[in-house]
């Protein structure tokens, strides 16, 4: 038995999201290889081949991979399926991107966002919005997976010194090309790593009002994130959202503040060791899943908390 | 262009789902059913499309069982002119389902498909990936914003890192987010009108294809709870609590 992890990196680096893919597939048992696929990517091989555990580094480095292209990556990981009983990637928009895709070319179901691993055919996956975990078994000969990553601890990054090879991406469909990314600049943590999330809601009132936050979130060290809500009535842009249709999240403290805590959010962050909840409505849905519960009124809280820091 | 959107019949999302008493799935017994919400945003991202002159047709495509007609009368009732349904009581893995597009397509022959991102009942997030994958054509997940410019389309992605562009080629799947569009609702004289429109019924098994499930469902279960958590009186209080109880800051 042997798991292939599709590493995500970016700018040389390795995302985090990657050591807790491999967590899942030392889960799984057997050989780890790791794929790095993209343009340029040999720091980012290097990095991998030192991750504890882990056999062999395979690396793909293309022009034809650059902005890992859903067609591409999934070509490429179909033409080295074979070598593998699993092959796994991290349920973060890079896996959810090419793995169904590749899964369908391989003519494999795909088992989505695991939660736990079983048996090395046996997995548990949250359903409806986390409202539910589906346990699943399945008969596919090779078993593509994505991980939520919250559910599994981060893979040390060192002690490993797998052998790195180098393998052939495959042909450029060029079906689609990447233009760019446009990133919302932070120097704060990042949302989906940070050990404290302090979020805002639609009781935040308007965009101007969240370097108020920001400021609790600096002096905890803190990423700052937002609802739904938030997002769409503009307050900040789409990769604050924390929810079923945004990151999931599972921070250290995570402090919700004036988020009434609709399904679809807690889905998002309900595996946060503490949860706090500052929000004026004492009905508000968030009280009934947080640890510690203030009713006030957030613009008279906040900078309070700020001072108190 | 011809477009073809799909919709599925879901549980409303505003209802919590309850485990069945014999742990096999959720009880959807009397519950509230509704259309997908990104489905959603898939039909009113066609409807626009048609305002704007550059569908001419659109066609909406459930797999699923016989209720599903009443999530393709809403479809047709916000404005798709026709609509098909491909009947079957089992629940279809996304594998199977986007076979089932594939055949639709391959008779339906559309320039465009837009999907949801994601189902909220099984939060799979794979059928629009794996149709894409099936007809060998472009995919462009989770938009939210589409631009067509003649043979290619220019489409914004939602991605952790922020918002990507990429230009495929058409045809191409779509698969959509929340913020492609508001969706409309409709009125009640389209409501009518809907009952009058094209509605396609075709059986599953007259399509000849291999949808067997590749996975079994051993058991369904409610997560743990969360144990009660307290009130504060004040902030001071709060951080004093984060501070020597949860040890947190």
């Amino acid at each position: 038995m042997t798991v292939l992890v599709i590493a995500e990196h970016e700018n040389g680096a390795l995302v985090g999201s990657t050591l807790h893919t491999i967590t899942a597939a030392q889960q799984v048992g057997g050989d780890i290889d790791v794929l790095i696929a993209g343009q340029d990517c040999a720091a980012a091989a290097q990095a991998a081949a030192s991750i504890a555990g882990v056999s062999r580094i395979r690396v793909a480095d293309d022009a034809s991979l650059a902005g890992q292209l859903a067609e591409n990556m999934a070509d490429l990981v179909v033409s080295l399926a074979a070598d593998y009983s699993h092959v796994m990637a991290p349920a973060t928009t890079f896996g959810k991107n090419f793995m169904p895709r590749a899964a369908a070319l391989l003519d494999v179901s795909q088992i989505s966002e695991i939660s736990a691993v079983i048996a090395a055919d046996t997995f548990e996956r949250p359903i409806y919005a986390g409202n539910a975990l589906a346990k699943v078994q399945s008969a596919d000969s090779i078993k593509l997976i994505t991980v939520r990553t919250t559910k599994f601890d981060a893979a040390s990054a060192n002690g490993g010194s797998a052998a790195v090879e180098a393998v052939t991406a495959a042909a450029d469909t060029d079906k689609s090309r990447y233009v760019g990314l446009s990133a919302s600049e932070s120097d704060r943590v990042e949302l989906a790593s940070a050990s404290v999330v302090v979020s805002g809601g639609r009781g935040m009132q308007s965009g101007e009002n969240f370097p108020m936050l920001e400021r609790v979130a600096d002096k905890l060290g803190a990423a700052v994130g937002a609802s739904r809500a938030a997002v769409d009535a503009g307050f900040v842009p789409n990769d604050y959202q924390v929810g079923q249709t945004g990151k999931v999240i599972a921070p250290d403290l995570y402090i919700a503040v004036g988020i009434s805590g609709a399904i679809q959010h807690l889905a998002g962050m309900k595996d946060s060791k503490v949860i706090v909840a500052i929000n004026k409505d004492s009905e508000a849905p968030i009280f009934q899943v947080a640890d510690y519960g203030l009713v006030a009124d957030l613009f008279d809280a906040i900078p309070e908390l700020e001072n108190e820091l | 262009m011809k477009v073809l959107v799909g919709v599925k019949r879901v549980l409303d999302p505003q209802v919590k789902a309850r485990v069945n008493a014999d742990r096999t799935g959720i009880d959807l017994t009397n519950a509230k059913m509704t259309m997908n919400p990104f489905c959603e945003n898939a039909v009113e991202e066609a409807i626009r499309l048609k305002e704007a002159g550059t569908a001419e047709e659109i066609i909406a495509l459930s797999v699923g069982p016989a209720k599903a007609e009443e999530t393709l009368r809403n479809a047709l009732a916000l404005g798709a002119d026709r609509a098909i349904l491909v009947h079957t009581e089992e629940t279809l893995e996304p594998l199977a389902i986007a076979k089932v597009f594939k055949a639709i397509v391959e008779a339906e022959q559309p320039d465009l498909i837009l999907v949801g991102k994601q189902a909220i009942d099984d939060d799979c997030n794979q059928t629009g990936q794996m149709l894409s994958a099936l007809l060998d054509w472009p995919q462009a997940t989770f938009a939210s914003k589409l631009e067509l410019n003649g043979d290619t389309a220019k489409v914004t992605r939602e991605v952790d890192g922020g918002l990507e562009t990429i230009d495929v080629n058409l045809p191409a799947v779509v698969t959509v987010d929340l913020r492609l569009n508001e969706p409309r609702y409709a009125s009640l004289p389209n409501v009518m009108k809907a009952k009058r429109k094209p509605l396609d019924k075709k059986d599953l098994a007259d399509l000849g294809l291999d949808t067997a499930n590749r996975m079994t469902t051993l058991e369904v279960t409610e997560p743990p709870a969360r144990a009660a958590g307290v009130l504060v009186e004040s902030v001071a209080e709060l951080v004093s609590k984060l501070k020597h109880e949860a040890k947190v800051i």
